[in-house]
């Protein structure tokens, strides 16, 4: 997880204004606010992870990113981040529409399917993957609309949405991904983490 | 109404043209304070009160004996902690706790005003209390905060004065009142006005008092600040001091007594005229109207941090009506924080032991402070 935050706060620059979308209990918040000294704000469903938030002195509103982020006007935010959360939106679509007009740019985080530690538990156990970034059973899991990096990559090519900057994470290694590296990046991580902008 | 002597009252010298046209002066302002403002003059918080509160905020109220109405929220090491801040509290104009209202006299001719007493507005009554300011010699308060009626308050002020809080409370309330507030204060004011012994208002002259519609109003009022499932809960169909239905009109069950007994306390300490006045003021207030219909531009002045907050249950001033506020501000960039807190205790949530909602409370105001 730190590493993702690292990795999210380097594609972000200083001194700009922020909204985490599904923010929990605001530890992404809270990083980005001391290292970037972001003007941070989030939105969560949960009313406990508000509690915390609030608890850490960040500015958080309760609601649900497919209802309440049309509040928001049009490029509001100099980024909205969404961290492991697109795949559990019944319309994620619509979601990332809605980041990618409230925000200049998005960044998108995404556990990938692909990743070979996954491809081998079905493979092999022949039952639902269970990893670190994918630990819930398949009964009780959040995620509805599970993607490799590779679909996300295709997804946002077909809707004409601009990359920036694509970054494959498998623990505490970052790497870029090209369009050349694509397949390998595919298999060897466990997180997608996207910069884009439409 | 019993009132000790040693009242706190500021009166306020400069003139303050209401709403309704009219200009009043030298007007009296009941206040309280708790804790005490350091010498820097920041850590001061302006607290506004609901309908039929007054500016008894916390410790023993002296008229009624009570505790003061947000003692849960204010008090040393609660959430609004008065060892750290500096809470100023004053009755509204229209009241009747020692602020200038209904019952009285008139300067000129020396009759006690009645109906004759100017319509006032939630504008008006926040113009008046912001004389408070200048009388503590506080530049910019750090907080102000009200639930309700209290609410209303806190938005208007901030709007009317929108760099003179650092952050905004706005507790279970609403930018504009609803046909369902105004519908059920009419009920009350009809109530008092129904009554005989409220002769058209000069009730204290004929020495009478239409304490019966008073106490129908508050009655009726007080359903709407509870929730079903906690009338359910506490009084179900339980029968009061009886073994068995009397097949008559006293008050068999629980809640007949309970409603009876709210009703009759509170003819003892309120004012039928002020109950009318204050109820029209609530009936007045839109604050979208006063911006042309939008309610962003009541806040584009102001950089204060907002933290709006709602309760589940609370039907009078649901969630809805307190996302509205958060929306016109998101709306316009602004710095807000949202949270509904879940709790089955009604409108009244706000005035009662609701952790979750004096924890967010808390922690907002400190660590807003921190921050300063």
């Amino acid at each position: 997880m730190k590493n993702e935050f690292n990795v999210i706060a380097d594609l972000i620059e200083k001194d700009k204004k922020v909204l985490d979308v599904g923010c929990a209990d605001g530890i992404l918040m809270k990083f980005l606010k001391d290292n970037k000294n972001t003007n941070i704000r989030g939105l969560e469903i949960s009313k406990e992870k508000v509690q915390e938030c609030v608890a850490k002195g960040l500015t958080v509103i309760e609601g649900n990113a497919e209802k309440d982020l049309k509040q928001f006007p049009d490029k509001s935010f100099d980024y909205v981040v969404l961290s492991q959360t697109l795949q559990a939106f019944l319309n994620p679509e619509l979601v990332l529409n809605e980041l990618l007009r409230v925000g200049k740019k998005a960044i998108i985080t995404i556990p990938n399917f692909g990743y070979w530690k996954v491809r081998l538990h079905l493979l092999f156990k022949g039952t639902m993957p269970i990893t670190k970034t994918l630990p819930d059973e398949w009964h009780n899991t959040p995620n509805l609309h599970m993607c490799t990096i590779k679909d996300f990559v295709h997804f946002v090519n077909s809707r004409n949405i601009k990359i920036f900057k694509s970054i494959a994470l498998n623990k505490l290694n970052a790497s870029l991904i090209n369009e050349r590296n694509l397949g390998i990046k595919n298999l060897s991580a466990d997180l997608g983490i996207f910069l884009i902008e439409k | 109404m019993n009132i000790e002597t040693n009242l706190k009252t500021l009166i306020v010298k400069n003139p303050l043209k209401l709403d309704c046209g009219k200009t009043i002066k030298d007007f009296p302002i009941a206040y309280e304070t708790y804790g005490s403002l350091n010498s820097q003059k920041d850590n001061a918080i302006l607290v506004f009160h609901a309908l039929t509160g007054d500016q008894y905020v916390s410790g023993t109220n002296p008229v009624t004996k009570k505790d003061g109405w947000w003692s849960y929220a204010v008090g040393p090491g609660k959430a609004i902690d008065t060892n750290k801040y500096f809470v100023i509290c004053s009755n509204v104009i229209g009241g009747c706790m020692g602020s200038y209202g209904p019952s009285d006299l008139d300067n000129e001719n020396g009759n006690i005003q009645g109906t004759n007493f100017p319509v006032i507005t939630i504008n008006d009554m926040v113009n008046a209390q912001y004389n408070l300011l200048d009388h503590f010699g506080i530049d910019k308060l750090f907080s102000v905060a009200g639930g309700s009626m209290g609410g209303m308050q806190v938005l208007q002020f901030i709007s009317n004065f929108p760099d003179k809080s650092k952050t905004v409370i706005p507790i279970a309330t609403t930018s504009s009142h609803s046909a369902q507030n105004i519908a059920f204060n009419e009920l009350g004011r009809q109530a008092i006005m129904a009554d005989s012994n409220w002769k058209e208002g000069d009730y204290s002259s004929n020495n009478s008092n239409p304490g019966k519609g008073l106490a129908v109003a508050r009655m009726a009022a007080h359903i709407t600040y509870l929730s079903q499932k906690g009338l359910q809960e506490k009084f179900g169909r339980k029968l009061q001091e009886r073994e068995d239905l009397k097949f008559g009109f006293d008050a068999d069950f629980q809640i007949e007594s309970y409603l009876r007994y709210q009703g009759s306390v509170f003819v003892d300490r309120f004012d039928a005229n002020s109950y009318l006045y204050i109820t029209r003021a609530m009936d007045y207030f839109d604050l979208a109207k006063q911006f042309n219909g939008n309610l962003s531009d009541a806040f584009k002045l102001t950089k204060a941090k907002f933290f709006i907050i709602s309760f589940t249950s609370d039907w009078l001033y649901p969630t809805q009506e307190n996302k509205d506020i958060v929306i016109a501000l998101n709306s316009i960039g602004a710095d807000v924080g949202f949270v509904e807190i879940e709790s089955d205790k009604g409108h009244d949530s706000f005035l009662l032991d609701v952790p979750d909602f004096l924890n967010a409370l808390k922690n907002f105001l400190d660590k807003s402070y921190e921050e300063n």
